[in-house]
């Protein structure tokens, strides 16, 4: 059971997100985006950070990497893909997930802990969570704020595909509770076969309660995804 | 350039007598290439030819220092097989023109001096200046500075975790920009800036080389600022992280494999500075060929080819066997690495352009040979009348809860949560503790032992007394680091003051040095490097003297680690140390009566260490369970951070006498520190505290700061007043 997770130039988290794998008991290595190989891993990680320095839109020159060229086939094979801040924006980017990410509202990056409410938990990045569950994982973007068009957001409604909405700590959806002015409250969302998840917060960050935020709610996301594979290959 | 010789000199500004010097160093007249370069080398930015004489003062050697000052950065044993490096820089001058680039470029040019040390870079911190938040231009230049720290330090992967921002309007005219990096290495992954091995490849990595930044040390750096600052912006380099970024992992790859025989980075006079530097310390010479620079724009002259501050740009010297190895790792990182010139025999560098030769000058000469001035010294008479003016006279509050309130409030005090949550304090996962709290702790993979860093300076101390307003910036620095539980260990830099040339400002400067080696031999914490801004001054009117500090500390095991927050309803509060009537100089006088008169707190070094080791054992002995040190604000504004930080109240019973309550509240005596305990352990706290004076406050718990007789406020209405953010 292996994991990989994609190092495009500009990347930063890709080594926080190994690490936090390992620590849950995943193996994790790292894929290089200029190689369209995926070295047969059971999932994909596309990390945080400003891949190749995040120009023209974020994530839009890292659609037309190398690795995109396989990982765009693997997810639509089925394979797992859990995109995470700017991983997320390079999915909406490379038409993974519906959507675009643009400037937070506030106009200014924000490093902070938020609460985030599991709208859906019927993937497989959430089958240690309920919906419901309140978890508290960091934001740290300057472009984070999801918008998608009425129609496109009222199919995903309907679908069960809106998965994360940041919160009040009750759970309850909020205005004061949205960090960056995202269309209702959306910090995470999967594409119709579930298979492709991407969301804003950083669970890479949040696994051990000893450093950052103090939270390991993080290791509900990424343990489900590592249960997932684990279960596919018994 | 129509100028030449004395003329050229004098308008890239060198003296009259400097001229003569290179004169007689080269045997002939310089010609303008050559003259840009020793221009750019012998600006005091490069050269230190003010600071040199009292900066060897300092003390310099401990057990634990690898590498001390003229390496990049200071290098100290973290224990392990590891080290620690750690430098504080300034880059004032170019916020002052274009904030946002500024404070960029200064977190740039800070991580490659790490960078060049071998060492990943882990932590940021930036300690910021500003003139008062209530004028637009004050309000531009602080919020340009935070997003340029913002945009670059993110995009860089390296947290921003601490720092300081503070205002005075003596900053107004010229705002102080630090910036400090650390990083950590291997023993084995310490690179040298240094050139050795005849016929071996000198590669210039990273941007190509363009026409921003020349004459940023000799014409921003060097010289005060007037009302023709802004037509100094072309002056200003453009940073681009990305290309740092990328840069940063390809140099920590070439390490990795082995491959540098030495390695250096570009910043102050660009590529002159680079090959006079690491030739003159290898003792070699180099031959240059400026053909070979990858150029923005095809025309430029020699002089701009060598003086560029182009950004994150490096130097790296390998052997020739293993150059194609080193530029295909760049290659593969998107980092361009090109052949620019060649370790030779002798000791001269020769620099060739379009067939000719433009330079041929003693690398020494520029790097380490340059003028040294024991500049005039004389004490102002300001100083007597300014502390002749004591606050102790100032009117009494009458009601203070309404100035602990006020205090709280002040652009100083106030929480600048508003601005760290605009910088990546998580990524590469070892934040133990972010910004807001004493010290910023990380933790230290492959140990059980975390980093504990603070950035401190007071320059309105500075301003009453410049060597006790030094003092106490390293010892408020080593206190932030031991109210962690952290044992200081050593200290960088960054010495901010007016123009050297004017007899008052270096008496200031030399003060302050000496009052740095008197703390630094108290603490056992040498200096390991350092940065001096000079000529911080607008229209004639200095800055505060203001050195700043950056503290390293460790804490053996970081899971001991301490915050200042109140934790257990029914804990006890101590106060560690003592209280004297001092307001000179304090948040009090400035925030309530717009007053700076009066002498700084008097610094008692062996109190001060006495309390480092105390907070170091009751830590170690996991005796307390928060922490937080006395200064800004004394007492009254300490005891409130940590119940806002806590989200619970205070009774505190004991009291000075009523009259004297807001002195003994405000005060800001050193070597004081608010700690909490169980009451069950108090009495091995007082057993740990020996002979050292400590007083039992009162007791946690309660939803307001209750001082009985004095004042009471709810807890919820500090938090409000912190966290006022001013209006933009």
């Amino acid at each position: 059971m292996r994991i990989g997770v994609v190092q495009f130039p500009g990347s930063n988290d890709e080594r926080d997100a190994v690490w936090a794998l390992e620590q849950l008991g995943a193996d994790a290595e790292l894929l290089w985006h200029g190689d369209a190989d995926l070295r047969g891993v059971d999932a994909v990680v596309l990390p945080g950070g400003f891949s190749y320095g995040d120009y023209l839109r974020c994530g839009a020159i890292a659609r037309f990497s190398p690795v995109m060229s396989s990982v765009v086939p693997f997810a639509n094979d089925g394979g797992l893909v859990l995109g995470i801040c700017n991983g997320f924006q390079v999915l909406c980017e490379a038409g993974l997930l519906p959507g675009a990410l643009v400037r937070n509202a506030g106009l200014a990056f924000v490093c902070d802990a938020v609460d985030v409410v599991v709208e859906n938990n019927e993937l497989p990045f959430f089958t240690r969570a309920e919906a419901g569950d309140v978890l508290t994982i960091p934001i740290k973007h300057g472009e984070g704020r999801y918008v998608a068009d009425p129609a496109e957001l009222a199919r995903m409604s309907d679908d069960g595909r809106i998965v994360l909405r940041y919160c009040m700590p009750d759970g309850s959806v909020a205005p004061e509770a949205n960090p960056n002015g995202a269309l209702d409250n959306i910090a995470g969302v999967c594409n119709s076969a579930r298979n492709v998840f991407g969301m804003m917060p950083h669970p890479e960050h949040a696994v051990d309660a000893r450093v950052g935020i103090g939270s390991s709610d993080g290791a509900v996301i990424l343990g489900s995804l590592i249960d997932a594979v684990v279960g596919a290959e018994a | 350039m129509s100028l030449t010789g004395r003329d050229l000199a004098l308008s890239l500004a060198l003296t009259s007598d400097e001229y003569d010097r290179i004169v007689s160093t080269l045997g002939r007249e310089p010609n303008n290439t050559e003259l840009a370069m020793y221009a750019a080398m012998w600006s005091e930015h490069c050269s230190y030819k003010s600071s040199k004489v009292h900066l060897k003062t300092l003390p310099t050697e401990g057990e634990r220092i690898v590498l001390g000052p003229g390496e990049n950065a200071g290098v100290v044993d973290i224990g392990d097989g590891l080290v620690a490096v750690f430098k504080l820089e300034s880059h004032n001058h170019p916020s002052a023109v274009e904030p946002v680039q500024g404070a960029a470029t200064g977190v740039g040019g800070i991580v490659r001096d790490i960078l060049a040390t071998g060492a990943r870079p882990v932590a940021i911190l930036d300690p910021l200046r500003f003139g008062d938040p209530d004028t637009w231009r004050n309000r531009w230049l602080l919020g340009g500075v935070v997003s340029g720290i913002s945009q670059y330090g993110n995009s860089i992967g390296i947290p921003t975790i601490g720092g300081e921002v503070k205002f005075d309007p003596t900053y107004a005219g010229n705002p102080l920009v630090n910036v400090m990096c650390v990083g950590i290495a291997t023993r084995e992954q310490i690179q040298h800036a240094t050139a050795t091995g005849e016929g071996n490849v000198c590669l210039l990595l990273g941007a190509k080389t363009g026409r921003d930044g020349i004459g940023g040390v000799s014409v921003l750096a060097s010289r005060p600022f007037d009302a023709e600052a802004e037509a100094k912006r072309p002056s200003v380099q453009v940073g681009d992280p990305f290309e740092e970024k990328i840069l940063i992992e390809a140099c920590l790859e070439l390490i990795d494999r082995g491959l540098l025989v030495g390695l250096g980075d570009l910043g102050g006079a660009g590529l002159s500075c680079a090959i006079s530097e690491t030739a003159s310390r290898g003792d070699v010479g180099m031959d240059v060929d400026l053909d070979a620079v990858p150029l923005r724009e095809a025309d430029m002259e020699p002089f701009e080819i060598l003086t560029s501050e182009s950004q994150e740009r490096m130097f790296a010297i390998v052997e020739p066997e293993h150059a194609d190895e080193a530029i295909e790792v760049c290659k593969r990182w998107g980092v361009p690495a090109v052949p620019v010139a060649r370790v030779a025999r002798g000791s001269l560098l020769t620099i060739r352009h379009r067939g000719s030769l433009v330079a041929s000058v003693p690398p020494r000469s520029l790097a380490d040979e340059g003028p040294v001035y024991e500049r005039p010294m004389a004490r102002p008479d300001w100083i007597d009348v300014l502390r002749k003016d004591d606050p102790l006279a100032l009117p009494r509050p009458v009601d203070l809860g309404a100035t602990l309130l006020e205090i709280v409030a002040s652009p100083n005090v106030a929480s600048k949560e508003w601005v760290w949550r605009q910088y990546d304090y998580l990524v590469q996962h070892n934040t133990l503790d972010g910004p807001g709290g004493d010290a910023a702790l990380i933790r230290v993979e492959g140990s059980d032992c975390a980093l504990a860093v603070s950035t401190d300076g007071n320059g309105r101390f500075g301003q009453l007394d410049p060597r006790v307003g030094a003092m106490h910036a390293v010892a408020e620095a080593a206190r932030n680091v031991a109210c962690t539980g952290a044992r200081p260990i050593a200290i960088t830099n960054c010495l901010n003051f007016g123009n050297p040339e004017r007899p008052d400002v270096m008496w200031q400067f030399a003060e302050a040095v000496a009052g740095i080696g008197e703390a630094c031999r108290a603490f056992d914490t040498p200096v390991t490097g350092g940065n001096v801004s000079f000529y911080n001054e607008t229209d004639g009117e200095s800055i505060h003297p203001t050195p700043v500090i950056g503290m390293l500390g460790i804490l053996d095991d970081s899971s001991k680690r301490l915050d200042i927050a109140f934790k257990n309803e029914g804990d006890v509060v101590v106060l560690l140390g003592e209280t004297f009537p001092e307001l000179g100089g304090s948040e009090f006088a400035w925030a309530i009566h717009r007053h700076l008169g009066g002498t700084p707190p008097e610094v008692d070094l062996d109190r001060e260490r006495e309390l480092q080791e105390l907070l170091v054992a009751l830590v170690d002995e996991m005796l307390i369970a928060s922490a937080h040190d006395c200064s800004e604000g004394g007492l009254g504004v300490a005891l409130a951070e940590c119940a806002i930080a806590g989200a619970v109240g205070a009774r505190i019973e004991a009291a000075a006498e009523a009259d004297e309550a807001h002195v003994w509240l405000f005060s800001e005596s050193g070597a004081r520190a608010v700690v909490t305990c169980s009451e069950r352990d108090l009495a091995k706290v007082r057993k740990r505290a020996g002979d050292f004076p400590i007083t039992v406050l009162g007791t946690v718990g309660g939803e307001s700061l209750a001082i009985e007789g004095v004042l009471e406020v709810p807890v919820e209405q500090l938090a409000e007043a912190s966290e006022r953010i001013p209006t933009s």
